[in-house]
């Protein structure tokens, strides 16, 4: 059965566009049928982290209108053959997504994909709860810092509100996915720890992805990180998130840059 | 520069959890976070599982909102309640 993942936030420019791209990458290296959209209506940048931006001639406003077929404006990516991306429109506004529409094409993907993944613009307008509203389940893409997190609870509240399970009395299930986390400010005590965050949002963790050089490299290569260097400390640590996804148990670790050396956080499992 | 500033300027993280702690708790009840619906799921899941063992999603909470008057409608899906109470006793 199809399922559909919102990749959200609040807050901007926290990860939420890396994280899509990692965790498609690496939930369709594991053989499942994925598919990214980007919702980002307006600032599409999906494409670009997966260097498909040359090979876009659709987008999701066309399928959307009914003026194209999905089967059109989706892209196969080129390394990994289970990687299909819906980009966003860069020219058209997002007031063109009409909620019925949205709902199709989430219908139609459900029918063609295991995963899909939904690649959530900031904020909390209207093009933030259009991402949310058909998910199954929820990514929260947190930083390890006061804005972030406030921003993480304001999305909490709007996925147990706006989100179509929400409002049929179902649960959503929701993970948090800590970002740009560095283990050496935590311990010394200047950055918030993965322990306060969970604390303060009580959600499960999906996993804790370190502050890397070698995420500004996938993208200056177009290639998801779990490719451009799947031995790098982020690349481990998505695809330990993807496998969590999968429903597998996976020790919670921050790994760390130097190969085979994991930090390891605490021995309970993460959801 | 004072060996207590040093002794601040090191542990920021700390008072970012509590100016976050409080903060959280005035919003979540300002935007009156809970919304009656899942309000309602978790008050009935916790009462069901004091005595019960229930799934979490095996707890269905809906309401049909009509004109004059709404319809809540609650549905449990409890394991063979028998078993259990010869369990307990
Ligand atoms: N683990 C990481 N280590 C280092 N840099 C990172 C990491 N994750 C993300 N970044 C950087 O942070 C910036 C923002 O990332 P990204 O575009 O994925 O965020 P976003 O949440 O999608 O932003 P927006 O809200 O604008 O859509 C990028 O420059 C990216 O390279
Ligand atoms: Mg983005």
């Amino acid at each position: 059965m199809a399922n559909v993942v919102v990749v959200t936030s609040g807050k901007g420019g926290v990860g939420k566009t890396t994280s899509t791209a990692a965790l498609g990458a690496a939930l369709a290296q594991a053989g499942e049928n994925v598919a990214v959209v980007d919702f980002d209506v307006g600032l599409r940048n999906l494409d670009l982290m997966l260097g498909a931006e040359r090979r876009v001639v659709f987008d999701l406003i066309n399928v959307v209108q009914g003026v194209v077929r999905l089967q059109q404006a989706l892209i196969r990516d080129k390394r990994i053959d289970t990687l299909w991306l819906l980009p966003a429109s860069q020219t058209r506004d997002k007031d063109a997504l009409t909620d019925e529409g949205v709902a199709r094409v989430i219908a139609d993907l459900r029918t063609r994909f295991d995963w899909i993944l939904c690649d959530s613009p900031a904020g909390i307008e209207r093009g933030a709860t259009l991402a949310m509203r058909h998910a199954d389940g929820a990514i929260v893409v947190t930083n390890p810092e006061v804005s972030s997190v406030r921003d993480s609870d304001r999305i909490i509240g709007l996925l147990d509100a706006k989100t179509e399970k929400a409002e049929r009395g179902e649960r959503i299930a929701k993970h948090i996915l800590i970002t740009r986390f560095d283990p050496a400010r935590a311990n010394r005590g200047e950055m918030l720890s993965i322990a306060d965050v969970m604390e303060i949002l009580s959600l499960p963790l999906l996993g804790i992805i370190p502050e890397s050089e070698e995420v500004l490299r996938a993208s200056n290569l177009g290639a998801p990180v779990v490719l451009s260097n799947p031995g790098s400390a982020p690349s481990r640590a998505y695809a330990d998130a993807a496998r969590r996804l999968m429903g597998e148990n996976v020790d919670m670790t921050v790994p760390s840059e130097k190969r085979g050396l994991f930090t390891k956080l605490f021995g309970r499992r993460a959801a | 520069m004072s060996w207590s500033l040093l002794f601040k300027r090191r542990n920021s993280a700390p008072v970012a959890r509590e100016r976050l702690q409080i903060l959280l708790a005035h919003e979540r009840s300002a935007l009156g976070r809970s919304n009656l619906i899942s309000l309602l799921r978790e008050e009935i899941l916790s009462a069901i599982s004091r005595h019960v063992k229930v799934e979490p999603d095996k707890v269905q909470v809906k309401m049909d909102r009509g004109d004059a008057v709404s319809m809540l409608e609650i549905e449990v899906e409890i394991p063979n309640i028998a078993q259990d109470r010869a369990l307990a006793g």
